[in-house]
């Protein structure tokens, strides 16, 4: 019944609407506005962009800096101060182009909308204009390219040799993690080697796996270089600290890696945020399957001394599942037996 | 006077008036007529436009009403529905996979540069038709081929391909690894093979035609700025076409036949897969090959017409026609070497990433002048809002707006953080989807007459412009500060991470603004579809216009003028010239016929100009006098 009502009161809607819509289009011809090259819409439509520029440009600068805190991530990286650094000069400078150049693409309608009784100027081309906006845009951009790419540099170049070594590898749906263990080398690892009990295909027979460990958590240590080594054993993922301003992929069968220092520990962020509840995450931000956006982890970073008493407290692979070991000698008394 | 002239010539030479008896089938569906193959392509386009618009509106009720329970589209949807009424995950990631392509490939490729590269290169240069009326045919119905194929993947059982527009694998790859990957998947690249047959044959035609077609005087410096955008679009298709091609025969052998150009140590579905050696880097250079000169296809067409109906409306000359040339060939050329700045974070090189950050905020140079430049046009115009003209500065709106945006994206540093964030998604909306779009519908309003010999109902055409314009940009420009705060694209739902847990009111508002944007272009259709049988009866050059295909019947015949081709006298920007009569100097009115208006320089060619008349009319008359 309400279906049937709601169906009645559509049509009639609609047919109101449509006839309003004829008898205005009467009302032009009886006119004779459709011989006019402009009509009184003309004016409307002028002033409608005054009232665009005012109204919308004011909502965005209203918005922009009421919800700021909201949007804008606190920073917890080294690295991550240059990038937002860099972020805000090119927000300043392209603010100005962009509040100019809609100041004038909205006036000029307003100001120069059609008079029976004016001509447009005829100003076909002006080179020295030409010249201007050209090379000023140029130089201002260049300034952008070589300070980005100053820092581009120093994010990607390699890490330092003392750089705490964590192993993140993404599969469908999660992230695993290993760190290499007192050695800081991680051991040796082959895709073919995955199976459920050894989720990482990490190859036991490599000396350098021996005292390697997994952890559910991403523990890191603040004001240190710390490298992610990233790989993926499915499909694409990409590791994203949002925090931390570090995106990588990772690729099946093309290691990556991006090394970073942190410089707040969850707990000084916490402080800072008045937010007891707050973790540092990772997300993946490459298209992956089903489950994409479910592939979280935590990053916890604490103090070094910290960390280095976390790092004894952790048992490795072998110790967690000695069977893994205990596999890999009898394959490897087969293969000598074979010889 | 020319018109006078070029009547005379009309009666003593009729019979080069072909008159073609085409029955319907010839006449509306293989048809050889280019007008007709450019309606063709446009009303696909709308089809596909509407496909293409419903589904973001499902997918943007997921992400703004994520509680709301979608049981009411099960007669839609069937099992896309979950039993707790709920979108289904992997038919959330089709959904924004199949609006991307759709409205990537075809909508914005096919249906604008598709229907104005064809309806308006012929008309615009004086020439009969295109080169190969036959080749245009069959573009047109390998498109049709292709979009068959894509909707029929919209409605099998293991859903249409999900893995992303850009169909990376190994997700693309693997059907273990999401369902879409399948038949979906399959479906998606046969009707990607049929797109690009299409493509190709549309292009080779657009260029042959528009080098070797033009009529009498139409030089290269003096046709429209529609024309030129045509071309370069054309030539862009014609060299990036062919590599997306190639990306996706190897994704093909990947898929069907074992091999290993893309898949590399694959550990999925509890088996480890044997292919070694291959790079999923390799498919992404490969196809943002392709993928960023598309930008430019899409984009290029609809600063082309955006030019003539800026000039035209505001009564003045485009200013630096020479430098928008430039700048066109420009961006052209840099479209081919900027395609890493999609894979910063990629893995590759990252010196690589410096290379291609500095080709990549070259482009922008170009991109600022031409803002200038219509800038400059509208100052001290005398402009008239027709629903063409507000949706073109509607379009240097978006143009600029998203174009800023792009010199974040180009600085490989600042991308780290906003890479495949809704950063991104806001920066191409707005820049390559609206402004393309906007391009498209300014184009549509303004050629109207042209096509169906009647005019859209302007007021409706306000409504519309107001609507969406509105409308656009409280959908996209909210989605920056959700990017800034770091929200990944093609996420189903933010909740799970407490970074993203929150801006539920911003979504929430950006769902009904895309919602409201979506219903307003019926208020389009219904201006389109009524004012094709019953819009008022056009003049035959209601926007007192210069190109030439103001100079054709009102309703144009297969060869589009009934008697000789009119030559050209003149630039097509003769607005407002100081001294003529009105306001507007058609291209074939010749200069000696306008002594009053001309320039100095043009003064001189005047006597050239007369010369070359004379010795045709005395080739004219001796023709005559042979054939009688």
């Amino acid at each position: 019944m309400y279906g049937f009502l709601i169906a009645v009161g559509v049509v009639l809607l609609l047919s109101i609407v449509w006839m309003v819509y004829r008898i205005q289009t009467l009302v032009s011809v009886v006119k004779g506005s459709d011989k006019k090259v402009a009509t009184g819409s003309n004016k409307v439509n002028a002033f409608l962009f005054l009232v665009f520029l005012v109204a919308i440009g004011g909502l965005m600068f209203w918005y922009s800096i009421k919800e700021f805190h909201n949007y804008q991530l606190p920073i917890a990286s080294e690295h991550g101060v240059v990038t937002d650094n860099l972020f805000w000069v090119t927000m300043a400078v392209t603010g100005i182009v962009f509040i100019i150049t809609h100041i004038l693409l909205f006036i000029f309608p307003y100001k120069y909308q059609y008079k029976e009784d004016r001509k447009a100027t005829f100003y076909p081309e002006n080179n020295k204009l030409e010249v201007i906006w050209t090379v000023v845009p140029a130089i201002v951009l260049a300034i952008l390219v070589i300070t980005g790419w100053m820092a581009w540099s120093d994010i990607t170049a390699p890490a330092p040799e003392k750089a705490h070594v964590v192993e993140i590898m993404g599969y469908q749906f999660a992230w695993d993690i290993r760190y290499p263990g007192q050695d800081n080398v991680l051991g040796d690892y082959d895709y073919r080697l995955t199976s459920a009990v050894n989720p990482m295909g990490v190859d036991f027979t490599d000396q350098n796996s021996v005292d390697d460990f997994p952890s559910p958590v991403v523990v890191i240590p603040k004001g240190e270089p710390v490298l992610f080594k990233i790989r993926a054993r499915d499909v694409l993922h990409s590791v994203f600290a949002p925090h931390m301003r570090l995106k990588m992929d990772a690729v099946p069968g093309m290691p990556t890696r991006f090394w970073f220092v942190p410089t707040k520990t969850t707990a000084e962020m916490r402080a800072e945020l008045n937010d007891p509840e707050f973790v540092y995450e990772i997300a993946c931000t490459e298209i992956c399957g089903r489950g994409h956006n479910s592939m979280r982890r935590v990053i916890e970073v604490v103090e070094p001394e910290e960390y280095q008493k976390w790092l004894t407290e952790q048992k490795t692979f072998l110790q967690m599942n000695p069977a893994l070991a205990e596999g890999i000698e009898v394959e490897v008394k087969e293969v000598a037996e074979i010889q | 006077m020319a018109t006078a002239s070029v009547a005379t010539h009309d009666t003593a030479h009729d019979h080069h008036d072909h008159e073609h008896h085409d029955n319907f089938v010839t006449k509306y569906i293989f048809s050889t007529d280019h007008k007709m193959i450019g309606k063709q392509f446009l009303l696909t386009g709308i089809f596909w436009a509407l496909i293409g618009g419903l589904l973001s509106v499902l997918f943007r009720l997921q992400l703004g009403f994520p509680d709301m329970n979608l049981e009411w589209l099960r007669p839609l949807l069937g099992g896309w529905i979950t039993e707790t009424g709920q979108l289904d995950q992997t038919f959330y990631l089709a959904l924004v996979t199949m609006h991307g392509t759709i409205m990537v490939f075809f909508v914005l490729t096919a249906g604008l540069s598709g229907t104005f590269s064809n309806f308006l290169i012929p008309l615009q240069i004086g020439a009969r038709d295109m080169a190969s009326g036959f080749m245009n045919m069959l573009s047109y119905w390998f498109f049709f081929i292709s979009s068959v194929i894509m909707f029929i993947s919209l409605f099998i059982k293991t859903g249409p391909a999900g893995g992303g527009w850009v169909v990376y694998p190994p997700l693309s790859a693997l059907e273990q690894a999401i369902p879409g990957s399948g038949l979906g998947m399959t479906l998606w690249l046969i009707a990607m093979t049929f797109f690009i047959a299409s493509s190709l044959l549309g292009g080779i035609n657009y260029i042959t035609t528009v080098i070797n077609l033009r009529t009498k005087g139409m030089s290269f410096s003096r046709l429209p700025l529609t024309i030129w955008a045509f071309f370069l679009t054309a030539v862009i298709g014609l060299l990036s076409f062919p590599v997306l091609f190639a990306a996706a025969l190897l994704l093909v052998f990947d898929r069907s036949f074992g091999t290993s150009f893309y898949l590399s140590d694959i550990y999925i579905g509890g088996e480890a897969l044997p292919n070694t050696g291959g790079s999923p880097v390799l498919y992404q250079h490969l196809f943002w090959f392709l993928g960023h000169p598309e930008v430019y296809i899409v984009l290029l067409p609809a600063l082309g017409i955006t030019s003539e109906v800026i000039a035209t409306n505001s009564r003045k000359p485009i200013f630096g026609y020479k430098a928008m040339i430039i700048s066109m060939l420009g961006i052209t050329i840099l479209s081919f070497i900027v395609w890493a700045h999609h894979m910063f974070v990629s893995g590759m090189n990252p010196f690589l990433g410096s290379i291609f950050m500095f080709l990549t905020l070259i482009i922008a140079i170009p991109s600022a002048v031409k803002v200038f430049n219509y800038l400059t046009t509208l100052w001290r115009g005398n402009l008239i809002f027709t629903p063409a003209m507000l949706f073109s500065i509607g379009l240097v709106s978006f143009f600029i707006s998203g174009g800023l945006t792009g010199i974040f994206l180009g600085n490989s540093a600042i991308d780290i953080q906003l890479h495949d964030t809704y950063f991104v998604v806001a920066h191409f909306h707005l820049v390559m989807g609206s402004a393309s779009f906007f391009g498209l519908v300014a184009g549509v309003y303004h050629w109207f007459p042209k096509m169906f010999g009647r005019m859209m109902d302007a007021r409706l055409g306000y409504v519309h412009f107001w609507l969406t314009f509105v409308g656009v940009y409280m959908v996209f420009f909210p989605m920056h500060y959700i990017g800034i705060a770091g929200f990944p694209r093609r996420y189903y739902s933010w909740t799970g991470f407490e970074f993203s847990n929150m801006y539920t009111d911003l979504n929430m508002f950006v769902s009904v603004a895309a919602i409201i944007t979506f219903a307003a272009q019926f208020i389009f259709l219904f201006n389109f579809f009524y004012s094709m049988y019953r819009g008022r009866k056009a003049t035959q050059n209601p926007w007192r216009s210069n190109t030439l295909e103001w100079t054709t019947p009102i309703h144009p015949g297969h060869g589009n003028w009934p008697g000789e081709i009119p030559t050209v006298y003149r630039w097509p920007y003769d607005y407002s010239k100081p001294g003529a009569k009105e306001d507007f100097i058609p291209q074939t009115v010749p200069l000696s016929a306008t002594p009053e208006s001309n320039l100095p320089h043009e003064q001189e060619l005047v006597k050239l100009e007369l010369e070359i008349m004379k010795e045709e009319s005395e080739a004219l008359v001796a023709n005559e006098a042979k054939e009688s």
